[in-house]
């Protein structure tokens, strides 16, 4: 039994850990753990939690993706803007197919051409600032008619109690993660990642595998812009500065791997969770705003060196 | 090594030259940028432009000074804009309590501790310093916040903007601080211990470790100079304006990293060299300087420093096939 409880909190302390911060604020701030609060929650993760869906294929890959925030802007700004020259839904089409170009072009240049991922996806970034500045002119853009549009029902909907954003960011972690589980191509991002020469030489062509994992991920973003677009019903252009570092550290909370191979889609969810759970509740507490970023780099460092001790059967390097 | 090494067999000094410019590539690249910007621009060959330049990219440079130690380590440091922003806000913040030169030294401190605290957790953890200094990027960030209480701080006596107003001709303090560290540390790199052992780190972790070197000592140590230049350029930076903005420095760690591996030097470590930093970050500070002397809008220079950066790596692939070949 003991033996049992140890294994246990190896292989998920971090939920231990993380479900005795949910008591502890629980029971300081009556308003943590109702339904409302918990689903308010859920709402801000699911922008932040749908990029992390893609962002997980791509580090599964053992690949980066720095650029998914500078994207996040621009689709936000594109899918907004559209909305008023073309109406809604060639707006979202229109978005979900900039996104996967986008990262198509991140997976032509990492899969195929070969080139680090960190730097492609750090010059994608660059140039998608760049690109967001030259679309927008520099100004703010507005959904015009915020009132009669059923673009809202993306960011702002509910069905059956429940807010649309959530219910679309649960619906894509439950198809990702069947796909990951149960797909030839899933098998193939954890092959590419685990040991990308044994893929290879077993016949996996991972030059495509990574393409279509940056692929995803452009899309999810896509996605993620639309949730977003719909919930401020504007854009302005610094609106996703700083996403991708949010998305990689609830991927790295979650325990999913930067070296690739390991991880999973659940993982995510509860990785962003937590991180969403940590700053509502902090606010609670009554802290300032700032004090998430500290509890955030304390966390991340403690959740990662426990998983990676457990890993290797001792604390210390 | 898997980069263009020639056999000394051959010693012509055109020989020396060409191997030493195939191997340095982004002085090629830079005298390319330089030209045409002087066609482009009248303004642009001046000797005080070019003391502009020097002094614009000076601020990244030294920045870029630490980071290419620690990558040559085959690390990577993400916090240096955040310890930055830390030491600026302190060394200004810290004036009205204890005085000039010791705020200033308690900023520095700042910059060493938290660099010597990344290192220290790489070190003993077994981390990816990425992960490491992802967690400092974002936490530090915070502590600035917490510090300032969201605000900008001022100067409380002007005379502390006039410290680095010294010129030996155009060339400014801050930029002849950047070059001076720039060739101390070139020859760190290539004629001291420390240097020749963190070649040997980044090249091959578990040979160096068999040689005897203590790999975990070695880390730290380029941690916390990393993280002591990054306090270097905040409180270059603060002098400079005047103030202490708690978003200063922001994504200032890409920018960092896009210098150093234009110049040449590889993520993958065990290769790389000051010239070449050097190299890269005045290429860099070159084209935003040429760039605005051309009057191209902002979004112009984003989308080239991206196009540019891709273009490096691919020409960086091609001349090392090459080379192995």
């Amino acid at each position: 039994m003991d033996s049992r409880i140890r294994s246990l909190m190896r292989r998920h302390g971090l939920v231990v850990a993380f479900l005795v911060f949910l008591a502890g604020v629980a029971v300081n701030a009556e308003a943590f753990l109702t339904p409302g609060n918990i689903l308010d929650v859920l709402r801000q993760v699911s922008i932040t939690g749908m990029m992390a869906l893609g962002v997980t294929f791509v580090v599964l890959t053992g690949r980066l993706d720095l650029s998914v925030g500078s994207l996040l802007t621009l689709l936000t700004v594109i899918v907004v803007d559209q909305h008023n020259v073309a109406g809604p839904f060639p707006a979202i089409v229109m978005t979900l197919l900039a996104g996967l170009c986008i990262g198509a072009v991140n997976g032509l240049l990492v899969g195929f051409v070969g080139l680090n991922a960190l730097i492609v996806t750090l010059a994608m970034l660059s140039f998608l600032q760049g690109l967001v500045l030259f679309y927008s002119g520099g100004s703010n853009v507005n959904v015009e008619n915020p009132q009669e549009t059923w673009f809202a029902i993306f960011g702002r909907g509910e069905f059956l109690g429940l807010p649309v954003p959530v219910i679309l960011f649960l619906t894509g972690a439950v198809i990702a993660g069947l796909a990951l589980q149960f797909t030839t191509f899933g098998r193939r991002v954890y092959g590419v990642g685990g040991n990308e020469t044994a893929s290879i030489f077993s016949g996996i062509d991972a030059r495509w595998t990574v393409f279509w994992a940056y692929a995803i991920s452009g899309f999810t973003t896509g996605m993620a812009a639309v949730i977003m677009g719909s919930r401020v019903m504007g854009a302005q252009n610094t609106i996703g500065q700083g996403y991708e570092l949010t998305v990689l550290a609830g991927v790295i909370l979650g325990g999913t791997s930067l070296m690739g191979g390991s991880g999973s889609i659940w993982r995510t969810v509860i990785g962003i969770s937590m991180l969403g759970f940590i700053q509502n509740g902090l606010l609670l507490l009554g802290f300032a705003y700032y004090v998430q970023w500290l509890v955030t780099w304390a966390v991340i460092i403690v959740a990662v060196w426990i998983d990676l001790g457990a890993k290797r059967g001792r604390i210390f390097a | 090594m898997s980069h263009v090494s020639l056999a000394p067999r051959d010693k012509s000094p055109l020989h020396a030259v060409l191997s030493w410019l195939l191997r340095n590539h982004i002085w090629v690249f830079l005298a390319l940028t330089v030209a045409v910007f002087s066609i482009a621009s009248p303004y642009f060959l001046t000797v005080n432009n070019l003391g502009n330049i020097l002094t614009q990219g000076a601020f990244i440079g030294i920045l870029a000074i630490g980071m290419t130690m620690v990558m040559i380590d085959g690390e990577i440091d993400l916090s240096v804009g955040a310890i930055l922003a830390l030491a600026s806000a302190l060394a200004i913040g810290l004036q009205e309590h204890v005085g000039t030169w010791p705020a200033i030294s308690l900023g520095l401190l700042s910059g060493a501790a938290l660099g010597f605290f990344n290192g220290t957790l790489v070190a003993l953890s077994g981390m990816h310093s990425f992960i490491v200094t992802l967690g400092a990027l974002i936490g530090i960030r915070g502590l600035v916040f917490v510090y300032t209480g969201e605000n900008a701080l001022m100067v409380p006596d002007f005379a502390y903007t006039e410290i680095p107003e010294v010129y030996l001709g155009p060339v400014s303090l801050t930029a002849m601080i950047f070059l001076g560290l720039a060739l101390l540390f070139q020859w760190v790199l290539s004629s001291t211990r420390h240097g020749r052992e963190t070649y040997a780190v980044g090249d091959n972790i578990e040979a160096a470790h068999d040689a005897g070197i203590d790999v975990k000592r070695h880390k730290i140590i380029n941690f916390t100079l990393c993280g002591t230049l990054a306090a270097v350029c905040g409180i270059l930076l603060s002098m400079r304006l005047g103030t202490a903005e708690p978003n200063a420095g922001k994504i200032w760690e890409l920018w960092t990293i896009i210098a150093v591996v234009l110049g040449g030097t590889r993520l993958q470590g065990g290769f790389g060299s000051m010239w070449m930093t050097i190299g890269g970050v005045l290429t860099l500070a070159v084209l935003r300087n040429g760039l605005r002397l051309l009057n191209t809008p902002n979004y112009v220079e984003l989308m080239v420093m991206g196009a540019v950066l891709v273009l490096a790596l691919v020409l960086d692939k091609i001349l090392n096939r090459r080379g192995e070949s």
